[in-house]
């Protein structure tokens, strides 16, 4: 039961008898999935183009060509240029980098909340563990994304605040699953084992029982990113996300959707790479979650 | 079963205390006020306008009279549209705001439902295939992205519809189409994983080895079971349809709630705020609190745990 995580190290030359291990079946079944082989591949290239894109490109993201206004699709440049003749494509990369940078950084608030509360609630179990997921269950019940529009409008589009603020919407979920897990765990004996030994239940938490459940962790948070993605483009759409002259593609796809009856590629392309970006998380989520062999349960 | 019912209303009425509270105090604490905006406004006219709507009261005694009306019914007037309650404003918008959720939820569930049976029945045929795809891109596709192209392509270039509006019932395809397929696409998903775990029980081959015919099998003994992650997922949904019509009011420019609340919250409107938060919060809590009930009465599993 050892908490290294490390799938891909497998050498090439390893004989058939080694590399059995857990990690290793689900390596090997998630290459089988085609569907979900395509979503990582789709997101490696997305994300390398978002991080690497812009430097190779000869147009800044605000660099204005009012001459050109609004072009369609051309060699110059390839997505065609916005109103103010600034170039798609770059702006789309640049927009990428703060859609994936937001996704990411929120999820990570997700993570962290829910795993902590998760396993401190599945852990203790009895009483506190009782209060302690009514209070989930009552905060589910509350129209969060209400409030969060309510934090954006008051205190200022805040980019960190954004994230904050979704993080701690999302992390509700990840709380009942860890729990869940946490629980299922620390019945074995090898936990029992760690009590014994006069362990703390903070490094049994973190060092046992944790690295036994990595696998649905890993699995939710596949797939929360996408969530997290579409409420901070939401925002973004209802004008309460990230601010001019900054752009991620929720700002792109509302600016598209104004103008989409004389330019409809400025809401096309924009749509369709992060259509597509989602579309991939959710494969590669789902693909997952069968490599790794996750029940949906959620209690 | 009534303590189970009993048990959930006191969550929910714990939950609207809450919010109540919580709102209240962050929209006396942020800064400016609903008069700040007005350039003209002389300090005199201020105090005088904060006066008359009490707003010059230490800050409990403004909550506990909130309270005090609001437990009558009384959501207080807006402090931006003058001479209108709260109240009014409300009964003016909901209708449009439920009759948009009613008909998206009624889309979603008259594709969702069918498909994922389909997809379950037919498993791993092209049916099934066609099914699932369907429930990955609907996942997907955010609605601001499938409404305004659905608007560029029926609205604009076949003109078919009208691109915004709420005016004859042709104007209600076009956004019931997008929020609903938006939540088709889940129910699909759960209807097909959960009549799959039922299909493969032993009573449905019993039924199967008694005779029973495949349509009465899925009609008659799947499908109460398998709808069951369906029920759960509905309370979850509604509370989404409600709030996606936000954007779906902002696209097709639909006179309901959703946009009076941003307006609201921008306008600094303190008693349209709350009173548009109030009644999110209660119409999501009571159906969900339905969706709980129907839930345990189709499983008996549930009822026991609570």
């Amino acid at each position: 039961m050892s908490a290294s995580v490390s799938p891909t190290v497998t050498s090439p030359a390893a004989t058939p008898e080694e590399g059995n291990s857990l990690w290793h079946d689900a390596w090997l079944r998630l290459r089988k999935n085609r569907l979900a082989v395509f979503g990582g591949v789709v997101l490696v290239f997305v994300a390398l183009a978002c991080f690497v894109g812009p430097f190779l490109s000869p147009y800044g993201y605000e660099e204005q060509n009012l001459d050109l206004g609004a072009s369609a699709p051309s060699a110059a440049h390839w997505l065609g240029t916005d109103t103010l003749g600034r170039d798609l494509l770059v702006r789309l990369l640049y927009g990428g980098r703060v859609s994936l940078g937001v996704g990411l950084a929120a999820t990570f608030v997700a993570l962290t909340i829910g795993v902590v509360y998760g396993a401190v609630a599945g852990y203790s179990g009895g009483k506190r563990d009782a209060f302690m997921m009514r209070a989930v269950d009552i905060m589910y019940s509350l129209p969060f994304t209400i409030f969060v529009i309510l934090l954006m409008v008051f205190f200022g589009r805040n980019i960190i605040l954004l994230f904050v603020a979704i993080g701690a919407v999302e992390w509700l979920t990840m709380a009942r699953i860890v729990r869940g897990q946490v629980m299922s765990v620390k019945r074995m004996e090898f936990i029992e084992a760690a009590r014994s030994l006069g362990f703390g239940r903070r490094r049994i938490i973190f060092r046992h029982i944790l690295p036994n459940i990595l696998g649905p962790i890993i699995v939710y948070t596949t797939l929360t990113i996408p969530g997290v993605m579409l409420l901070e483009a939401f925002l973004s759409f209802l004008g309460l996300g990230v601010q001019p002259p900054m752009s991620s593609w929720g700002v792109l796809i509302k600016d598209g959707a104004e103008k989409m009856e004389e330019f409809p590629w400025l809401l096309i392309f924009p749509g369709t790479v992060f259509s597509l970006t989602l579309f991939s998380l959710n494969f590669l989520g789902d693909g997952l979650r069968d490599a790794l062999d996750v029940r949906a349960s959620k209690d | 079963m009534l303590r189970f019912f009993a048990s959930r209303l006191l969550q929910s009425l714990l939950a609207l205390i809450i919010i109540i509270t919580a709102t209240f105090f962050m929209l006396r604490f942020v800064p400016g006020g609903p008069f700040t905006s007005e350039k003209a406004v002389t300090p005199e006219i201020l105090r005088n306008l904060e006066a008359h709507y009490g707003l010059d009261q230490p800050l409990w005694k403004q909550y506990v009279d909130y309270l005090g009306s609001l437990a009558q019914g009384d959501f207080g007037p807006s402090f931006k549209y003058p001479n209108r309650t709260v109240n009014e404003i409300l009964a003016d918008k909901l209708p449009v705001s439920l009759e948009l959720g009613f008909l998206s939820l009624l889309v979603a569930l008259l594709i969702g439902l069918p498909l994922g049976i389909l997809a379950a029945v037919r498993r791993n045929t092209w049916v099934d295939y066609v099914g699932s795809s369907f429930g990955m891109v609907g996942i997907s596709i955010p609605t601001f992205v499938v409404g305004p192209l659905l608007v560029l392509a029926f609205a604009i270039h076949l003109g078919w519809f009208n691109a915004s509006g709420w005016y004859s019932p042709i104007d209600r395809v076009l956004p019931c189409l997008v929020l609903g397929i938006a939540y088709a696409a889940p129910i699909s998903r759960l209807t097909r994983g959960g009549m799959l775990e039922v299909l493969s029980q032993d009573f449905i081959r019993t039924a199967r080895a008694k005779g029973a015919s495949e349509l009465r099998v899925v009609l008659r003994h799947s499908l109460k079971g398998g709808l069951l992650p369906v029920v759960s997922f509905l309370g979850p949904a509604i509370a989404g349809i409600l709030t996606g019509s936000f954007v779906i009011e902002t696209i097709f420019q639909i006179p309901g709630i959703g946009r009076e609340f941003v307006n609201s919250a921008f306008n600094r409107d303190y008693t349209l705020v709350l009173g548009t938060v109030i009644l999110y919060a209660v119409l999501i809590m009571a159906l969900n609190l339905a969706a709980d009930v129907v839930q345990a009465w189709m499983n008996p599993k549930v009822r026991l745990e609570a």
